[in-house]
């Protein structure tokens, strides 16, 4: 997907981190993501996978090792550009949306970076078309259903226009409806994209790159497709098809998202 | 209004909505209007029986004209009720000289002091009510910042009205969960498991404070809330805040009569 010389969208290299109480959460962690891949990070609870996203915008700073986001290393130098090109959708929207309105709440990380009047008009309005959610613009969060606060929470981030999208567990409570919405959304979307999953369906619906985090290292890298038909490797760490599933025989529409649909982007720049 | 989700109890403080001209006028002008009648009311001397007619009148037409259902505001008055309660006793327990009413031997100046808490905070908790029925919370917040609020008050009031729902809900949830499990304390000495749960509660809050904080910081927070409240009104939209002044011409009127 990208020639040998292009900067890598996000490189962490031997990262390690143990929790104050000792328990090892990141144990030599080395991952590459060019840029406008979609990658799924795959791993039981406990896995390491929201610590490592924690690294990825610097919220958590390695023990050991280094992350580097678009040729930048992640310290505290770089923090505030770091934390513009990565942008984190969190588990829980109602973590995310802390504002009393979903403009509000669209317009607190382009306001943070300087944006004012029309420029941050302009940002708002593109985020909130991207998720479907212009017309909700001036409901409180708690107005919203689940899933619709799920698209805001994406809306409040992509407004800061990142390089790099990651979701923390995005399917967690959606009801299919709102799922089968968050998986348009995400295809419409032009950044480069992590997603990280215990849902394996979503994670081949969505990604056309796997790897599988477990004991705080990557175990496996390799398509989705190729992750999921290897049915020893994901029992061995604790992630389990849904009865029935076949990936081999849904592969053919997934994975290539990118390509075909219109960008975000372009549609909101002026 | 869309669905909420279960357990999503939301705060809408006391908003009806509505399209009267009084829910049309800019927050800033409601909330400085408000208070300008309040300090009115507070500065009239309580003897001026006549001047708090007039504010009556005054607020009265501001209710009408809001469509505000009678019944609704006299419902929420009921919030004074305790402090009514305390003027209650004023005239059995103040001063000489006493008059007779009905028999009963009751204090001259207690009986000023009730009517003065009574008129007095019954005109003030009217403003009030009309100004949180015809303004939605986001733009009472909104309205405080252009009038220069701190941000950090606005900014903690937000958050209040933000999580205010999230926490009851969660309270609730393990209300039910407490019921579910057969345990539903009605007395002083089951207060054990109450209090574990405000404990619990507690915890809750404080690692959703955490998150929130993380969630944040991960959108480049650095210390000050971004400026979104927008401009103030223009001059022009601010007429109606000059309805208060009716009501300072009678407190000035009530004590230059005084």
């Amino acid at each position: 997907m990208t020639g040998p010389t292009e900067v890598p969208a996000v490189s962490v290299r031997g990262v390690r981190f143990a929790y104050p109480d000792g328990r090892m959460a990141l144990d030599g962690v080395d991952l590459e993501v060019a840029p406008g891949e979609r990658l799924a990070v795959l791993g039981p609870n406990g896995a390491g996978k929201s610590t490592l996203v924690l690294h990825l915008n610097g919220i958590l700073e390695a023990q050991r090792g280094e992350v580097i986001v678009g040729g930048r290393p992640v310290v505290k130098r770089n923090l505030a550009e770091v934390r513009r090109r990565v942008g984190i959708v969190f588990q829980d929207p109602d973590d995310q949306l802390f504002m009393p309105t979903v403009h509000d709440d669209v317009a607190f990380g382009p306001a943070q970076a300087g944006l004012r009047d029309a420029d941050l008009a302009g940002r708002v309005a593109g985020a909130l078309a991207a998720v479907g959610m212009t017309d909700r613009r001036d409901a409180a969060p708690h107005h919203l259903s689940f899933g619709q606060r799920r698209r805001v929470a994406i809306a409040t981030v992509l407004a800061t226009e990142p390089d790099v999208l990651v979701l923390d567990e995005p399917t967690a409570n959606l009801d299919p409806a709102a799922r089968r919405e968050l998986t348009e959304v995400l295809a419409s979307l032009d950044v480069t994209l992590l997603v990280v999953t215990h849902d394996l369906p979503y994670a081949l619906e969505t990604c056309g790159r796997a790897v599988v985090l477990d004991g705080g290292r990557i175990v496996a890298d390799g398509s989705t497709a190729d992750v999921l038909a290897d049915g020893d490797l994901l029992a061995a760490h604790r992630l389990y098809l849904p009865l029935g599933f076949d990936p081999a025989r849904v592969g053919a529409h997934t994975s290539n998202a990118t390509s075909e649909s219109t960008s975000w982007r372009s549609n909101a720049s002026t | 209004m869309t669905q909420g989700h279960p357990g999503g109890h939301g705060f809408d403080g006391l908003y009806m909505a509505g399209t009267s001209p009084v829910h049309r006028v800019a927050p800033e002008v409601k909330i400085a209007a408000t208070v300008a009648f309040v300090f009115a009311v507070v500065a009239t001397p309580r003897e001026a029986l006549w001047a708090f007619g007039g504010d009556a009148v005054l607020l009265a037409g501001v209710v009408a004209l809001a469509g505000l259902p009678p019944s609704l505001v006299a419902r929420r008055l009921r919030i004074e009720i305790p402090f009514l309660l305390f003027a209650a006793f004023m005239p059995f327990t103040g001063a000489s000289p006493r008059v007779d009413v009905l028999g009963v031997s009751l204090s001259e100046p207690g009986l000023w002091a009730a009517w003065n808490i009574v008129a007095k905070g019954t005109l003030g908790v009217t403003a009030s009510i009309v100004l949180a029925a015809t303004t939605p919370v986001a733009d009472l917040l909104r309205g405080l910042d252009r009038l220069r609020v701190p941000r950090v008050i606005t900014a903690i009031a937000g958050f209040m009205v933000r999580y205010l729902g999230i926490v009851a809900g969660e309270a609730q949830r393990m209300h039910v969960a407490r019921q579910s499990r057969g345990y539903d304390p009605r007395w002083l000495w089951q207060a054990r498991g109450m209090a574990a749960s405000a404990g619990t509660l507690f915890v809750r809050s404080y690692e959703r404070g955490e998150r929130v904080y993380l969630a944040m910081l991960a959108r480049g927070y650095d210390g000050t809330m971004p400026a979104l409240a927008g401009r103030r009104a223009p001059a022009p939209a601010w007429w109606p805040a000059a309805l208060p002044l009716t009501a300072w011409a009678l407190a000035a009127a009530a004590l230059v009569v005084a």
